[in-house]
């Protein structure tokens, strides 16, 4: 039980006043960033590091993590609201907490939400305290062909998903890895279908992408149907917390499936966003409500939140241990933790206890932070709704452009939002889902690097996919969900 | 118009030729000063960059702030391109890598680093040769022979990037010992050294800050630096062994040295006032506390040096980098 008394350590660490204060003020600037599309939690803590430069390091990393933590709330916010992903992990909560907010009940989808990702956050915070050891010997066991494997899973158990034709989810699956592979080739360096412009030399962000699929081409749709917002029946009731939180225990399967799915992947480090997507598509696959999933159940909720905050939080185990980070913001304070002069790795458990526990006690604590934050403030955002459509979208519209400028400040990003947002109304007209394609654009580049080096480093030979048991069972695991609609549609004409 | 126009500049010329007699301190930024990264969150020259931001913010070295900004597109070519095209802008500054040459080398991209000009150099990044800590070799001599019995594209060299350092570095040391390397591009330096640990490839060339972490851990062995010398630091790492006791690769029997910039340039056309403003800036933070830690933890070579022989210095490493990547068959074909 030496982990135990460690972190009660960390708590007297992490329980300062300054440290309390620290904590509170970067849940709230964390759930601002995560709130405004484009700004990022990686961006959004690379802005304020050198500011904590003059504070203690165990102070510095309680801020900047509660910056995190913040991130990770405020991403649902504006997805579940407006159909607009803050946060790259957050669009596969769209996918069901939008539908919910048009039918008037955004209250209940985004306490949903919050309480999902600090149940997902918790459940990998326990784990990271008393498992860090053991965990991270296993992150070493993977290789590029171990990685290939777990993008081939993702994609796997997101295929049968959508309801329409197969075909079409196919073609906007084969968009999004087409758009995906724009830019620059990252095993020889070159660039590629960029048509000699600079500007497409960038590639197509991700976020660029979401925010004008989601954000504009829901404005245009909209504006069709009559300039009218469907949400502003939503009444304002701070009840609806505790009603929703009587709901939830019926969930727990699902829950405990979203932290188990984000957990490996914050560790592996696949990251938040594959794991979001890989929640939504198990539980849409396993749950007995699957075929309404899209139409507004908690359900599609609850996976994608939980599953997002658990890898989130996890992703920060391979940064202490191994010093690799699991996402970019984890990047981004790895960065940090260099300039305070701490050396991430297997000794820093061992030569810097305050600052190893104090972290994993303000992750405890930062965590609880932000849910009564975000929580009190539910009625508060859900209110938004209220406020007419002539009013809001313009807001909305820009929000969007300020979000596709920040991603790389430059103008031809807004443009590129744009154009994706027409693009979305196209897609939503003729009935192509999004999703497929969104998750292509934004694993599709990780996919093909590590495939491409598996290939190379066996130099040629495919049976590196098979050539150890891990990576064996993770592929075959995908080939069974890849063939499993169709074993399905055959066992039910037999 | 025109009239008004001469009559400010002519006093902005008397102004600032008085202003240089009168103090050493002519000019200085007059408003936030971009600090350009040609490279994404997270790298090396990020955290150079920040770290500067930080110091300067911290120690006061500057009235107005500095804002570093990520441009990372095509290699890099982003932000060079962005600072080549503010002709004359006092308020741009950039941090370069080896992408400095590589990029305008294998892409074509229309730069080089006479279009900008060069400040100072902050330290010169050093590479080291490692093997995971359980395999058998000990000497740099005993991992060429291994490689070399293996055959070619047998032994998997990890790096970060494609046609960049890593890789250059790879070919030049394939050229010294006539061996062939399988190189594999990874994402970061962090992921390299983390791949060599858990066995997925044979050999990195990790700069020093991103394997230490493994070698203290006993994960990992140094088996040569890439550099004409050792590196200064004695200060024990593990418990046998400091940078110092790292041979250099010719001591080791694989005479390859290769060290990678770090340096800042401005956009072409500035005022030499201008530019040594900065040069003085930097000399001033190379002067921190902070600075001097972080150039330990990260066994940097401390060599540093502005004007003319910093131009000097950069123009014979374009050379050495034409020259290899010419021989590697890396260079951009021209365009038809």
């Amino acid at each position: 039980m030496e982990e135990i008394n460690a972190l009660f350590h960390g708590f007297s660490v992490a329980l300062s006043p300054f440290n309390l204060m620290l904590m509170f003020i970067g849940v709230i600037l964390g759930v601002i960033i995560g709130v405004l599309p484009g700004l990022g939690g990686a961006n959004g803590i690379a802005i304020l590091l050198p500011l904590t430069f003059t504070m203690p390091p165990t102070s510095a990393i309680i801020m900047l993590s509660c910056i995190y933590w913040g991130a990770l709330f405020g991403g649902a916010i504006t997805s579940i609201l407006f159909n607009i992903p803050g946060e790259p992990w957050s669009v596969a909560t769209t996918f069901d907490g939008y539908p919910m907010a048009q039918q008037g009940r955004a209250g209940e989808a985004l306490t949903a939400a919050f309480t999902s990702s600090f149940i997902g956050a918790f459940v990998a915070v326990v784990m990271i305290t008393f498992l860090a050891p053991l965990i991270a010997k296993f992150a070493l066991k993977f290789g590029s062909p171990e990685f290939f494997s777990v993008y081939f899973l993702t994609f796997c158990s997101f295929i049968g998903m959508g309801k329409g034709s197969p075909w079409k989810t196919l073609a906007a699956m084969m968009f999004g890895f087409a758009l995906a592979s724009v830019g620059m080739d990252s095993m020889t360096g070159q660039q590629r279908l960029n048509f000699g412009s600079m500007e497409l030399v960038r590639g197509f962000d991700f976020l660029i992408a979401v925010i004008g699929l989601f954000g504009i081409g829901e404005i245009l749709i909209s504006m069709e149907e009559g300039l009218s917002f469907s949400g502003s029946s939503a009444r304002i009731d701070p009840k609806v917390v505790i009603a929703t939180w009587k709901k939830l225990p019926k969930y727990w399967m699902t829950s405990l499936r979203s932290c188990l799915v984000g957990c490996w992947m914050g560790i592996t480090p696949g990251g938040a966003t594959p794991a979001s997507f890989m929640s939504y598509g198990l539980a849409k696959r396993m749950s007995r409500d699957g075929e309404k999933f899209g139409t507004g159940q908690v359900e599609g909720v609850i996976a994608p939140e939980t599953a997002a905050h658990a890898a989130g939080t996890s992703a920060l185990l391979p940064m202490l241990s191994l010093g690799i980070p699991g996402s970019p913001t984890a990047a981004v304070l790895l960065g940090g933790l260099l300039i305070w002069g701490l050396q991430p790795g297997p000794l820093l458990f061992v030569e810097k206890k305050d600052f190893v526990w104090g972290l994993i006690a303000s992750m405890y604590l930062g965590n609880i932070a932000g849910l009564i934050i975000v929580l009190t403030c539910v009625p508060l955002f859900a209110a938004i709704l209220r406020i007419p459509f002539s009013i809001i979208a313009p807001v909305i519209i820009v929000i969007c452009v300020i979000g596709a400028y920040t991603v790389h400040s430059a103008i031809f990003e807004v443009w590129l939002m744009l154009a994706f947002g027409v693009i979305g109304y196209v897609f939503k007209k003729l009935d192509y889902p999004m999703a497929p394609m969104v998750l292509a654009l934004v694993l599709g580049k990780g996919a093909e690097d590590s495939f491409r080096n598996a290939i190379k480093g066996s130099q040629g030979d495919f049976s590196v996919f098979f050539a150890n048991g891990l990576v064996g069972s993770i592929m075959t695991l995908g080939l069974v969900m890849l063939l499993w609609p169709l074993v399905n549609k055959l066992r039910g004409k037999a | 118009m025109k009239c008004i126009l001469r009559v400010v500049l002519q006093a902005a010329v008397v102004f600032s030729i008085t202003g240089q007699m009168v103090s050493a301190a002519a000019w200085e930024p007059t408003k936030p000063v971009e600090f350009v990264i040609p490279a994404g969150t997270g790298g090396g020259a990020d955290q150079m960059a920040r770290l500067i931001q930080g110091i300067v913010a911290k120690h006061n070295l500057m009235k107005q702030s500095l804002i570093p900004v990520n441009k990372s597109a095509g290699a890099g070519a982003e932000g060079f391109l962005a600072v080549k095209d503010a002709k004359g802008d006092p308020h741009k500054i950039i941090i370069t890598l080896s992408n400095l040459f590589t990029t305008p080398l294998a892409q074509g991209t229309p730069f080089s680093w006479r279009d900008m000009t060069p400040v100072s150099m902050l330290a010169l990044d050093q590479f080291v040769l490692w093997v995971n800590a359980e395999t058998p070799y000990k000497t740099a001599k005993e991992y060429v022979e291994a490689a070399k019995k293996a055959g070619p594209n047998k032994m998997k060299m990890g790096g970060t990037g494609s046609k960049q350092e890593d890789q250059i570095l790879t070919v030049s040391l394939e050229k010294a010992t006539g061996t062939k390397f399988n190189y594999l591009p990874l994402k970061g330096g962090g992921d390299v050294a983390v791949q060599l640990v858990g066995k997925h490839i044979d050999s990195t060339v990790n700069n020093p800050i991103e394997a230490i972490a493994q070698w203290r851990a006993g994960t990992l062995r140094p088996l040569c630096v890439f550099d004409d010398t050792r590196m200064p630091y004695k200060t024990k790492i593990t418990a046998t062994m400091s940078w110092y006791d790292i041979p250099t690769c010719s001591e080791a029997g694989v005479p390859t040295d290769y060290v990678m910039l770090r340096g800042i340039f401005m956009p072409p056309g500035v005022a030499q006032d201008q530019v040594n403003f900065y040069v003085d800036l930097f000399k001033k933070v190379r002067e921190t506390p902070e600075w001097k830690k972080f150039m330990e933890d990260g066994a940097f070579n401390q060599t540093s040096m502005s004007g003319k022989e910093y131009a000097a210095w950069v123009e014979k490493n374009e050379n050495l980098h034409r020259e290899l990547m010419k021989e590697a068959g890396f260079l951009a074909k021209p365009k038809p």
